[in-house]
């Protein structure tokens, strides 16, 4: 599976490496003003096919940590009931919530898509990050907002976008990023709060979600094709399964990780 | 996959051999043979050696998540990084070498490749004059708190922050320090006020620390204002890093032996400062010690010595919030025995070594403990039974045989990142065969060993010095002040007496 992703990530480099000054064809960032590449469409176009599913697990689901915040009077006053960590966030009928799911293959090679200018708002409130998981396209802008009125750092790791380390003292904190590179996914951690993860899925084109409480998602707008979706969960590892869409119906891909 | 394989082929024909040739002969061995920091010494160090394929760099003149400039890189080249197990190069290479081996460096990650990624040095300025005044500290002080850095850095800046015992690389893996900012001869960019700004700027990523430039767009403080903050942690080391002196003076006071370590009789003594490392000579051995030296002073009376041993420790062990990073410490370095031994709660301790004997030649016991035919006489004290301090012959680092009647006191403190330790003991001896008798006027050899308990260190994983000399100034009698005097009396009575016989003759000479 990572083999996969690899050489799709690792095709896609190539392509860029090559075409330099070939702009028409291929552009893994957003595109310049000036010279609007043909094969372009528009994230979120209401166009097309959608994948639909929901997102379940079998067995049992570790607990949650307990997290201790007695460093942090002014997260802890947030919560009524001692918070914990949002490793595996499990619904009713053990419907898996903050799954990653996005197309990793299908999407026709050579087209590319305009990223959104809307940011990606990510708050930090309570001393945990909101969203826990979502999804990005390159070159959209994350906007990182701090809502406690304690420090904290937003520390990137990653791989094949730069990671990046800032910091946030105050409430009211803004700090805008953006991804360069496709990388599922990319892990945001604050180290003032060791408790404190959250996932960024970034992608070259708008065709991913993220499972809701109900395990439910939704990928909209795909052209014809078949594709490959995978699903990546924190803790569970990735599923995927193969979908053919033929015009604008709405096909149904449930996925079902194994508890570990 | 075969498109990654074109793309590995396509950077390594950008290879300059000459570089290579300097990269596997001199780097290789902790960084790798392909750069990934996993050279056959990796497993002895922490922080690790650095994995140069994902370009993830500390020390930068250019913003977070940017890679660094060939200026910045050779700076590190150049210098080594004092918090590390890098040396410089500036000496050890020529121009042409550290050339070709940073351009090979930039070759093991696809990144430097990447032309929209091109490093550029941020603007930096210049430090506010004023900076050692009152004012300025207080104002850098004051942010030093409103920017969090006490959160790893501790409220006094020795490492000891209540975040410290969570840090991790970004793998999660290997254990990172943060900074005692005390020790600004150990800070891996450098310790003047340029660097402390350039790193708040920067950020040292791949580790906790972020970047603090986004706090001036967003207005949270000034330039001036972050430049006061890398003032006052500059402030907080001494102005020159720590010359080793080899005699401790211990002065004879005039006033009660002082027992605690808060006594103002401390406040006027010399500290001398002495720096430890790893026991690599014995199994098991320690590469990763956490307690880089020892102050220390030395006072006597009449009777008594005290001796008060200072030390930087980020955490007063056995401490359960440490337990994790104990653990961490262990997984990351290769340890003797093979298997990884479990965390524990160990306890921070300190050793304090003498010869049995005043050696009358240049010969001393060994320094590792002695042996089972010259043993070493030493006092040990262990943060579980803070005020009491075991004296007895070591004969080894396998064998302590504590005395009877040993007679050594002990008290401690320990506060923000730092023990205290004061050991007292009568001069005299009950037992001159195994306890030294402390002579005053003569070269005492001495020598110190600590465990941060903490740092998974306990038996032979600890921290060691060499032979230092401990010497008890002699009571000066009083003769000394009065000899003077009298013989100018004299000198003066002398003369006066022969100017007196010699006017006296002339006298009687005129009368004749």
């Amino acid at each position: 599976m990572k083999g996969r992703i690899f050489s799709v990530v690792g095709g896609m480099f190539l392509l860029t490496v090559c075409s330099k000054g070939d702009n028409s064809q291929v552009q893994a960032a957003p595109p310049a003003a000036d010279t609007p590449p043909p094969a372009t469409a528009t994230a979120g176009s209401a166009a097309g096919g959608t994948i639909t599913g929901k997102i379940k697990f079998t067995g049992t689901a570790p607990r949650n940590p307990a997290i201790d915040m007695s460093e942090e009077a002014a997260c802890k006053a947030k919560y009524t009931t001692t918070p914990t960590e949002e490793n595996v966030v499990a619904g009713p009928a053990n419907a898996l919530s903050n799954v990653f799911v996005y197309v990793s293959a299908g999407v026709p090679a050579g087209q590319t898509f305009t990223a959104p200018t809307t940011p990606v708002v990510l708050d930090q409130s309570g001393c945990r990050y909101h969203p826990h998981v979502f999804g990005v396209m390159v070159g959209q802008p994350v906007e990182i907002r701090n809502s406690d009125p304690v420090l904290h750092n937003i520390k990137a790791v990653a791989k094949k976008n730069r990671p990046f380390n800032v910091s946030q003292p105050s409430a009211g904190m803004k700090t805008t990023r953006t991804f360069t590179a496709p990388e599922v996914t990319v892990n945001l951690q604050c180290n003032v709060h060791g408790w404190m993860h959250a996932w960024v899925g970034v992608r070259p084109d708008p065709f991913f979600a993220v499972s809701g409480a109900d395990g439910s998602f939704s990928i909209t707008g795909l052209p014809p094709g078949t594709y490959t979706i995978e699903a990546w969960h924190e803790k569970f590892g990735t599923q995927t399964a193969t979908v053919t869409i033929a015009g604008t119906e709405t096909k149904t891909a449930n996925l079902t990780f194994a508890a570990r | 996959m075969i498109s990654a394989v074109i793309m590995v082929a396509m950077l390594t024909t950008q290879d300059t051999s000459a570089g290579k040739q300097v990269y596997q002969k001199w780097c290789a061995g902790c960084h790798g043979d392909q750069g990934a920091g996993d050279g056959v010494a990796a497993k002895y160090m922490i922080p690790p050696p650095r994995d140069f394929t994902g370009a993830i760099y500390q020390i930068r003149s250019t913003a977070s998540g940017n890679l660094p400039t060939d200026a910045d890189l050779m700076r590190s080249l150049d210098e080594g990084l004092h918090g590390s197990a890098m040396p410089g190069w500036r000496n050890a290479l020529s121009d042409r070498e550290r050339r070709d081996v940073l351009a090979y460096i930039k070759t093991l990650s696809t990144f430097f490749a990447d032309t929209t990624l091109r490093p550029q040095a941020l603007e930096f300025g210049g430090a506010p004059s004023g900076g050692t005044g009152d004012e300025a500290l207080k104002v850098g002080r004051q942010f030093y708190d409103s920017i969090g850095c006490q959160k790893c850095h501790g409220d006094l800046g020795r490492g000891d922050g209540p975040s410290a015992p969570t840090l991790k690389d970004d793998a999660g893996r290997i254990p990172i320090f943060p900074a005692d900012l005390h020790q600004n001869w150990l800070f891996n960019g450098g310790g003047t006020v340029d660097d402390i700004y350039h790193r708040l700027r920067t950020g040292l990523d791949g580790t906790p620390m972020p970047s603090f430039s986004d706090l001036l767009e967003n207005t949270f403080l000034t330039d001036g204002q972050l430049w006061r903050v890398a003032q006052y942690v500059r402030s907080l080391s001494p102005e020159k890093p720590p010359v080793v002196r080899d005699v401790i003076r211990a002065p004879l006071i005039e006033r009660a032996l002082p027992h605690a370590p808060d006594d103002s009789a401390w406040t006027s003594v010399d500290a001398y400062w002495f720096p430890l490392v790893g026991q690599v000579v014995r199994k098991s051995r320690w590469f990763a010690p956490a307690v880089t030296g020892v102050w220390v002073k030395a006072v006597h009376t009449a009777d008594s010595l005290a001796l008060q041993v200072t030390w930087d420790d980020r955490s007063e062990s056995p401490d359960p919030a440490w337990l994790e990073h104990v653990g961490r410490v262990l997984a990351t370095l290769e340890q003797d025995e093979g298997a990884t031994e479990q965390p524990a709660l160990w306890p921070d301790q300190i050793a304090v070594q003498f010869p049995v004997t005043i050696p009358t030649g240049m010969e001393r016991p060994y320094f590792l403990m002695g042996s089972s035919s010259a043993p070493v006489y030493q006092w040990r004290w262990t943060s579980t039974a803070r005020t009491a301090a075991v004296a007895g012959l070591a004969r080894g680092l396998e064998r302590f045989d504590p005395v009877a009647n040993g007679g050594v006191g002990a008290q401690a403190v320990y506060e923000h990142g730092q023990w205290r330790v004061v050991f007292t003991r009568a001069l005299a001896s009950p037992d001159t065969a195994s306890q030294l008798p402390f002579r005053t006027s003569r070269a005492i050899p001495v020598a110190f060993f600590a465990w941060d308990g903490s740092n998974g260190e306990h038996g032979t994983r600890m921290a060691i010095s060499t032979w230092y000399f401990l010497a008890l100034d002699e009571p000066v009698p009083a003769r000394v002040f009065i000899s003077p005097v009298l013989a100018m009396m004299l000198t003066l009575g002398l003369g006066m007496l022969v100017v007196w016989r010699a006017q006296q003759k002339t006298s009687y000479r005129r009368q004749q």
